[in-house]
């Protein structure tokens, strides 16, 4: 069934026109990304399903009583404010301290629950927050660009948690991201925004689409190359126990590694 | 025991410092520091204002305090560079209302009172004013508590979890108005802001979670009231100025030494 849908939603800040009749919906269970160029107005999109954003036109609709955590792009943390990870995870609801450091070592976080949140590195932070958006049971994660600031093993390991947290809790995931490989490798469904939907399917679907390719610049052979780059990866790393529900058959062997 | 109109004074300064602890640690939080000045300052018209039209003080200064944070709030929303627009509404207020006390005949004379405070002439009826706007305010913020501090660390995070971080910046914004009109006795309208901000930027460096910030900025509230009507006592100094010099040597203090019991 579907969590939460978009239909036909229009933005507009000032005169501008930031999302044109964008209609998109999310099923339970799905990890679904949302990828476009900066100013494509990927967190605005986010932001309208959350009901932060005004509507132009069209309507959100989300399944009664739905339950979503939300990991925002980045918090900016001011020196002002004393707060412990601990209290942290307990805004809004309060939880209990075995929920709260359950939920931390869910995200693989121990020891740090004392921890100024000002003093955590950048990938402690992005799980801390992942940690409180799960304290909640969500049936829907909504991420927005939660690797921003992470290098490229922490962003893999992210990810690699995001689709775990999916097996293990059952909850759909809806994110947005501007990088194209790792993500799209996790992904059940891309979704290709640029003020409106250009094209989305399955990544192996909308990495070979005409308008994907037009949107970041990519030549004939480059984001397939790069997507299936990130599978061979994967696949070298052991058996092969992911979840992906895409076409499983595609022959690895046509991808070509395209760093020097 | 209230005849004594010291006992009246240290009760005030106590009951004054349980609002401005917790209120004035969201205004450091929430860097609303020049807001908070704004809106003190405005409360110079509202007592002009209540005077010329015979209604209680009170309830013009917190007229004329929520007309400011309206006024603030509105031109915020239209995109209006804040620090100019607050820097202009603070001095503004100020300047509009000492124009219009002047018009106010017998006033003049006490205009020092308005905007210095004045603590040793505090009656048992301003007393039950000053503790039950700082219980009302208390009340309201405890009860926000918890949708207050998620809004303040981060308004999607707020939105997503189904609060509205407008909602809770109003309650703030009463609740400055309500302190503004409840702190005019007891430090004058030219250091509210320093009753809300000082013990909080004090406390900052003792604290690790925000109801410790909370709970030391009333206790150093406290201290420095109760210090500084002693100092005035001592000293004959002005009763106002001294409980923010008390807080400032406070603040001083705990920003000198507090680092070390920071983790």
């Amino acid at each position: 069934m579907t969590l939460i849908e978009a239909n036909h939603v229009c933005v507009r800040f000032g005169g501008a026109e930031v999302l044109h009749d964008v209609s998109l919906g999310v099923e339970r269970g799905e990890i679904v990304t949302i990828v476009g160029p900066n100013g494509s107005g990927k967190s605005t999109l986010l932001r309208a399903l959350l009901g932060i954003v005004p509507l132009a036109q069209g309507e959100v609709r989300r399944a009664p009583g739905l339950r979503i955590g939300y990991v925002p792009q980045r918090l900016a943390l001011d020196r002002s404010l004393p707060i412990t990870v601990r209290r942290f995870l307990s805004l809004p609801q309060r939880v209990s301290a075995a929920a709260a450091a359950q939920a931390l070592a869910r995200v693989g976080l121990t020891g740090v629950d004392q921890l100024q949140m000002a003093a955590l590195s950048g990938g402690q932070l992005q799980r801390v927050l992942l940690a409180r958006a799960l304290l909640s049971s969500p049936q829907l994660l909504v991420l927005d660009e939660p690797t921003q600031g992470l290098d490229q093993p922490g962003e893999a390991g992210f990810y690699r948690l995001i689709e775990d947290v999916r097996a293990t809790t059952g909850a759909a995931v809806l994110m947005v991201s501007h990088d194209l490989h790792v993500v799209m490798a996790a992904s059940d469904r891309v979704i290709c925004l640029n003020g409106h939907v250009c094209c989305e399917g399955t990544p192996r679907v909308v990495s070979q689409a005409a308008e994907y390719r037009a949107l970041f610049g990519l030549g004939t052979q480059g984001a397939l190359a790069l997507y299936q780059h990130a599978h061979d990866h994967e696949h070298a790393g052991g058996p092969h126990d992911h979840h992906h529900d895409h076409d499983q058959t595609h022959t690895h062997a046509s991808g070509r590694h395209i760093h020097a | 025991m209230l005849d004594d109109f010291l006992t009246r004074a240290a009760l005030a300064g106590v009951g004054l410092s349980l609002a401005t602890g917790p209120l004035g640690s969201f205004v450091v939080w929430r860097r609303m520091a020049y807001f908070g000045d704004a809106t003190a300052h405005a409360a110079i018209l509202g007592v002009a204002l209540a005077l010329a039209t015979d209604l209680p003080v009170e309830v013009g200064i917190i007229t004329i305090a929520l007309a400011m944070a309206v006024t603030v709030a509105t031109l915020a929303a239209k995109g209006w560079a804040m620090d100019t627009t607050l820097g202009v509404l603070a001095h503004s207020a100020l300047a509009f209302g000492l124009v219009a006390v002047s018009f106010v005949p017998g006033v003049r004379t006490d205009l020092s009172a308005w905007l210095f405070g004045d603590i040793l002439a505090v009656s048992k009826a301003d007393l039950g004013f000053v503790w039950g706007g700082a219980v009302v305010v208390l009340a309201l913020l405890a009860w926000r508590w918890q949708a207050l501090l998620t809004a303040t660390l981060n308004a999607d995070l707020a939105h997503a979890s189904g609060l509205n971080p407008d909602r809770e910046r109003l309650v703030l914004t009463v609740a400055l108005a309500i302190v503004v009109a409840v702190a005019i006795k007891v430090v004058g309208a030219l250091l509210i802001a320093a009753m809300l901000i000082v013990p909080a930027a004090a406390a900052r460096s003792l604290s690790r979670t925000p109801e410790a910030m909370a709970a030391f900025a009333t206790l150093i509230g406290a201290v420095s009231a109760l210090g500084g009507l002693q100092l005035s006592l001592w000293q004959d100094t002005p009763a106002g100025p001294s409980i923010i010099v008390v807080a400032a040597l406070v603040f001083a203090g705990t920003a000198a030494f507090g680092r070390r019991f920071m983790a």
